[in-house]
């Protein structure tokens, strides 16, 4: 490659660098420890989902032997996956069967001599059912985060049992909440109510025999709100149907609005099918009431006064911000299972910029130092190897800004070690160049042999460095994955600038002398 | 201009003296660690930390302690609580080991708006979580220091990790380390000789515990940037050592009948400006941003003028060492033409390039 084909790549290198950085404020994404902001690592409880699967299959089970009047003594949940069938009569042992086929694709059934039969979930069911829960709840929080209204939220899975979810929210400041829109269930459901609301369980079983009813539950929830004088809210207990009318999944929209006394509250619309629910059981059930579940607790259970369809609205002792959040969780769906927290991190967005400042300012001084040396130390050729490190430097941000990666605390940390790097190899250079000017070679000899031969020291050493970045890559999360994307890249762009750019400038200074008695080095 | 014209300093000479240095620090460290630990940071250990800035002049630590342990008793005394940022910004930071709620009375304490949810009788409903399980333990600092009235205060920061994910962050952190020194050595086997390889590794291993007695010594915090600070100083450390065997890699191929202490002597010397010059910006720089860097990187900072220290010191003493006993020993202590990476490789390389190369002639 001729001298001026080199001078042409570099040039169309920086300038695509400069482009790629410009301007820096938009370009570069800063952390979340520089911009301020919410991290929170959330594990998802994929043994709700389990559980509640493994429930539904047994209730539907009961319900079509139920239907084909075959007795059994009793279906348990006999654990997160499983459960038992308890007295199957030898007579209908065959029809039994062909009943629980319907559940063969999914369940293992083991017979036992006493007549009964385990169900366990099929081992590659229940990894299936893990895998989406979470991505089913990776889904809703977004759509919670989106809800928010939080720009460039970050929402991933991490962890090595692939059930952690990650969530970033740069530039937010109300951390509780963004943590209660996250975690909050928001299952809804309504039920048609058999009896209650009574002050204790035994009172509100005493019509029954202290027996809750097969088709039913019992469900807390909260005194009447319209006599806020008892003091604090008690708890008051209801008996509903197992089998809700409709549930959250029915929703189509949810807003928060007032009612009628101006409290606010939260409307919902219902999509065409459970319209056509919602317009049946209420056709048919004038006159009982109807009770409103959220999140295992009953927030009102008002009379049916007619046949509804289309929209229905909770009323409750919500404050505004409540009915806002419960609207905004209603919308986006319920999730699949509950969440745990196991980390929290929140940065004052004063503490980043302080840190950014302080960050830069050290990278500052650094720089000084070696730019007094250089030039001190190798004269005229060190303005080659300041010119080399900035541009080294400048074709790292400008790589970080085209793959659009994290600017972070230690990533800073990265840049301020890139340039120890940059400052390493030239020297190795210029020490080569040097002893061989002193074994009298001549200078454009000692040139070549210095940067030849130590490219190959410089490939040992970068390549060795790479590996120690590949790993902290893989290991950290994201501060320590930010530095070492700095340090990855800027030791391929330190490659490139200390043999090539700093070479070409050698060349370029010596290009149009034919003799070349002394080098300033 | 030179540092050194044409050093010729005896470096092997001192190769026992070093030994035993190296074997004092760290056997101090060990010591240490056994006796007084090195302190972890909140990433791994589990816990919480609050960063409060005051608007008028922070109180005192003792004061934040008395506050801490009116809320609960015996909290001041677990808490490490310390003046954090410059003077000018008026910030502490408390420490907490615990996460959540603390006590069994905790939940009559709970503050937050939304109620713990009470068991679930429903079937089939996940139960409805604590709301604010995790971050009770912030929740009751602040309200130590608001109960005691030690003046008007806003929280700039929080970290509260679980203990699952600090058990984690250590298991992974730890394979990490261990599958980047494999790598190292297969790299440096391939590239220059077994011996080498093995130099490297111990070198760096070395690097590793000295630098960890100074973590112990000057009671660090072992966070999150001390660790990427002590990833980083292997890097710069295998840097070093593998600048130092290039060079001996290349003596040896043109002084075949030199025996291995006197190439691995001429080797250091030829490098010693280039060592002394990189080190010296290095540690400059990191110099810079331990006094200027801030509060946050401040561990960093430290680790990695340890690690540079350590870094150079290793490169030459240690890792010499480990391949002049090796090679060393047996009836013909010299150095073979280093392995085919570095010879072989390079004159068809060079036939590519348009300028013919001639020889370095020994001087």
């Amino acid at each position: 490659m001729s001298l001026r084909w080199k001078i042409i790549l570099i040039v169309v290198v920086t300038a695509l660098a400069a482009w790629a950085v410009y301007p820096p404020a938009k370009k570069i994404q800063l952390g979340l420890d520089l911009q301020g902001g919410v991290q929170l690592v959330l594990r998802v409880n994929t043994g709700d989902a389990l559980k509640l699967e493994t429930q539904t299959d047994m209730e539907q089970l009961r319900q079509s032997l139920a239907s084909k009047a075959i007795k059994v003594t009793d279906l348990t949940l006999t654990g997160g996956t499983s459960f038992q069938v308890t007295g199957v009569p030898p007579a209908q042992d065959s029809q039994f069967r062909q009943v629980a086929d319907d559940l063969s694709a999914t369940f293992d059934r083991v017979p036992d001599i006493n007549g009964n039969y385990t169900f366990t979930m099929k081992p590659n069911i229940v990894k299936n059912l893990r895998e989406q829960t979470v991505e089913q709840a990776r889904q809703t929080i977004e759509r919670r985060v989106n809800e928010l209204g939080v720009t460039e939220p970050s929402i991933a899975l991490q962890g090595s049992a692939g059930d952690q979810i990650m969530v970033q929210l740069p530039g937010v400041t109300d951390v509780a909440r963004a943590k209660e829109v996250i975690q909050s269930t928001g299952m809804l459901e309504l039920s048609l109510v058999d009896g209650g609301p009574a002050s204790s369980r035994k009172q509100l079983l005493q019509a029954t025999n202290g027996v809750v009813p097969e088709e039913d539950q019992v469900v807390p929830g909260l005194a009447d709100t319209s006599q806020p004088a008892a003091g604090a809210a008690a708890t008051v207990y209801y008996l509903v149907k197992k089998v809700p009318v409709i549930t959250g999944r029915d929703l189509r929209d949810a807003r928060p609005t007032l009612d009628e006394n101006a409290q606010p509250a939260v409307s919902f619309t219902l999509s065409g099918e459970g319209s056509q629910k919602f317009g049946t059981a209420t056709g048919q059930n004038i006159g009982r009431n109807l009770a409103i579940i959220l999140d295992g607790r009953v927030q009102s259970a008002p009379r049916i006064d007619g046949r509804i369809t289309g929209d229905g609205r909770i009323t409750g002792s919500f404050t505004q911000e409540e009915a806002q959040n419960l609207a905004l969780v209603l919308k986006s769906g319920a999730l699949p299972a509950s969440l745990t927290y196991l980390e929290e991190q929140t940065i004052g967005p004063s503490l980043g910029a302080d840190s950014i400042r302080d960050g830069i300012l050290a990278s500052l001084v650094g720089f000084a130092f070696v730019v007094v040396f250089m030039l001190g130390y190798y004269h005229l050729a060190g303005i080659n190897a300041i010119v080399a490190l900035v541009l080294n430097l400048l074709i790292l941000l400008g790589f970080m800004a085209y793959i659009g990666a994290t600017m972070t605390l230690p990533g800073i940390a990265g840049f301020v070690l890139t340039m120890g790097m940059g400052v390493d190899s030239n020297v190795l250079i210029f020490e080569r160049i040097k002893e061989e000017i002193d074994a009298q070679h001549g200078v454009r000899a000692s040139l070549n042999a210095g940067f030849n031969r130590v490219f190959w020291t410089l490939l040992d050493t970068h390549v060795a460095s790479l590996i120690s970045a590949a790993f902290l890559f893989q290991f950290g999360t994201g501060p320590i994955r930010g530095f070492a994307t700095t340090l990855t890249f800027g030791l391929l762009a330190n490659l490139f600038t200390a043999t090539f750019v700093s070479r070409t400038m050698f060349e370029a200074m010596l290009s149009g002398r034919r003799q070349v008695a002394t080098l300033s080095i | 201009m030179h540092i050194f014209k044409n050093p010729q300093f005896d470096f092997v000479r001192w190769r026992w003296h070093a030994l035993v240095l190296s074997w004092i620090v760290i056997l101090a460290g060990l010591f240490t660690i056994w006796t007084r630990g090195i302190p972890l940071g909140v990433e791994f250990s589990g816990g919480t930390v609050v960063i409060a800035q005051f608007d008028a002049a922070p109180p005192s630590i003792g004061q934040v302690r008395a506050a801490l342990d009116r809320i609960h008793a015996g909290m001041g005394d677990q808490a490490v609580v310390q003046r954090y940022g410059t003077p000018a910004l008026r910030e502490i930071m408390i420490r907490v080991p615990q996460v959540g709620p603390s006590r069994a009375d905790a939940p009559a304490m709970t503050a937050g708006a939304a109620p713990a949810a009470p068991p679930v009788v429903k079937a089939g409903t996940p139960a409805a979580p604590a709301a604010t399980g995790l971050s009770t333990t912030a929740d009751d600092v602040q309200r130590a220091l608001v109960q005691a009235n030690l003046g008007r205060f806003s929280v700039v920061g929080t970290q509260i990790v679980g203990p699952i994910v600090g058990r984690q962050l250590t298991r992974k952190g730890t394979l990490a380390m261990v599958l980047s020194l494999i790598g190292l050595l297969l790299y440096i086997a391939f590239r220059f000789r077994f011996s080498f390889a093995v130099g490297a590794v111990i070198a760096t291993i070395h690097d590793l515990l000295v630098t960890f007695a100074f973590l112990a010594f000057f009671h660090v915090d072992l966070s999150l940037n001390v660790i990427a600070a002590i990833l980083t100083m292997s890097g710069y450390s295998t840097n070093d050592t593998i600048v130092i065997f290039d060079r001996v890699r290349e003596d040896a191929r043109l002084l075949r009948n030199l025996p291995v202490k006197d190439v691995m002597n001429r080797a250091v010397n030829q490098t010693l400006n280039r060592t002394v010059i990189t080190a010296g910006t290095a540690l400059l720089s990191v110099i810079a941003l331990y006094l200027f860097g801030g509060d946050v990187l401040r561990g960093f900072a430290f680790t990695m003028i340890v690690g540079i220290i350590t870094g150079t010191y290793s490169s030459v003493f240690i890792a010499g060492t480990i391949v002049t006993f090796w090679r060393g020993r047996g009836a013909q202590p010299r150095v073979q033409a280093a392995a085919a990476g570095g010879a072989a490789v390079a004159p068809s390389v060079r036939a590519s390039r348009s300028k013919p190369q001639r020889k370095v002639r020994a001087s």
